[in-house]
């Protein structure tokens, strides 16, 4: 009995102080929750905001005043016009406010910009911790791959006999894409991870000074980027059309797990996997790095939004119908979101790039390097190439090594 | 390894040349969003 009455007792604390703790708007009962305030926002909604809890503040962006309901200019407020200082204010901060400017656009109409603290927000806090992670993660992973696995060997003897894998122009192609990548890559991440690791370590000067070469470099390799982009998707589209041999390929892991060397052509799997990345992740890196070279001049996602609408996609997936109206600093803001997710998605994949063509895979720097392998590395990683090579007239060896 | 310096030092003058030609034009920043009214040093 005792033990029954203590349970009760116990269970109304609990149930009082999680009444207590309940800062939530009381939902609609017919009663206005606001009627104590004559309308303005509650304690509640405050502590709501502060806890970061979702809040309906139509409240506070509908109440914009109503000029047609303006007192006459006599009366007492009329020359207010309907609208008081206080609704003026809402309407600029919601962005409604009927803004004329004689200059700057539509940019200039726009004073106080309400979707910037999200902007900030976002890249302040999920897009550093998870873009961090994961390159981080990247690296850790591949650490221990190489680490469990070592480096994929010729499993043959090196027959001393070389063959031309990549020609002059492809292989300057890539570098000009590698090195304006690599540049691109650390002063993109020094942009956005400068402010909380070198300012504080190295002082605000050096972090300004170190920023302001990073903006020139960014802004102009850019261009070097885009020409190799352009370069490789020319040169190497035909070599990269998905076909069946690419999922034997998948299937035997390449070789890299196991001990199959799947047939392959120029190009294997894997590293048609790495070129349609860069192409489409690079192209779309590109596209919203442009926009933003040229601030406020490209809009790219109201119209994007749309035609995402118009299929239903948004909506089947949760997302609701996105906004196709966006403010001239909203469309630079997901650019640059857009442009950053995109960009660590692209490192991530190239580290692991970097990684097979250097210590991960014994011969592969070669083919880069100095354009030649040893047939027996062709043979174990591209062995249809080879033999269509071998085929060709001005494919046969094209020079011939010392076996040493 | 001489594509690979020549790709590189590709970088450097589109870097150079990119920067050059944009000012030229007039798509520098000052030149674009600012007017005659704004002492920018």
């Amino acid at each position: 009995m005792l033990r029954m009455a203590l349970a009760i007792i116990l269970a109304l604390s609990l149930a009082i102080s999680a009444q207590a703790q309940d800062t939530s708007i009381p939902e609609e009962s017919g009663v206005n929750p606001r009627a104590s305030t004559g309308g303005a926002q509650t304690l509640n909604d405050i502590m709501a905001r502060q806890a970061n809890q979702k809040l309906d503040d139509s409240f506070r962006s509908d109440a914009v005043g109503d000029p047609n309901r303006a007192a006459g200019l006599t009366q007492q407020l009329g020359t207010l016009g309907g609208v008081s200082d206080a609704e003026h204010w809402r309407a600029l901060r919601y962005g409604t406010a009927d803004i004329n400017v004689s200059a700057g656009g539509a940019v200039a109409t726009v004073l106080v910009q309400d979707g910037g603290m999200s902007w900030l927000t976002f890249r302040d806090g999920p897009l550093r911790t998870y873009g961090g992670w994961l390159l981080l993660g990247t690296i850790g992973a591949l650490l221990l791959f190489y680490v469990l696995r070592g480096q994929v060997k010729v499993d043959a003897e090196m027959t001393g006999h070389k063959v031309t894998r990549f020609k002059s122009i492809e292989r300057f192609a890539h570098w000009l894409l590698a090195g304006s990548f690599l540049l691109l890559g650390f002063t993109g991440l020094a942009v956005l991870f400068g402010r909380v690791f070198i300012a504080p370590s190295l002082g605000k000067d050096v972090n300004a000074a170190v920023l302001g070469w990073s903006k020139w470099v960014h802004n102009n390799v850019a261009w070097a980027f885009i020409i190799a982009l352009v370069m490789i998707f020319v040169m190497w589209v035909a070599h990269n059309i998905p076909n069946r041999l690419d999922l034997v390929w998948l299937r035997q892991f390449g070789g890299i797990i196991g001990k199959n060397h799947p047939p392959a052509k120029k190009f294997n799997a894997g590293q048609k996997v790495i070129f349609w990345s860069v192409i489409l992740f690079g192209s779309s890196i590109a596209v919203s790095g442009v926009a933003l070279l040229f601030p406020f001049e490209i809009q790219l996602f109201a119209k994007t939004f749309g035609v995402l609408n118009a299929t239903g996609l948004p909506e089947m997936v949760g997302f609701g119908a996105l906004p196709e109206t966006l403010a001239p600093q909203e469309e630079m803001q997901l650019a640059q979101l857009w442009h950053a997710i995109l960009a660590f998605v692209l490192m991530s994949i190239i580290i692991a790039h970097i990684y097979i063509g250097s210590i991960g895979m014994e011969g592969a720097y070669d083919a880069m390097g100095s354009g030649e392998v040893d047939e027996a590395w062709a043979h174990q990683h591209h062995s249809i190439w080879l033999d269509e090579l071998q085929n060709n007239d001005q494919g046969k060896p094209t020079k011939i090594m010392s076996a040493e | 390894m001489k594509a690979m310096l020549t790709g590189f030092a590709a970088v450097v003058f589109v870097a150079i040349a990119s920067s050059a030609i944009l000012d030229t034009l007039g798509f520098d920043s000052s030149a674009v969003h600012s007017g005659p009214s704004v002492r920018l040093d």
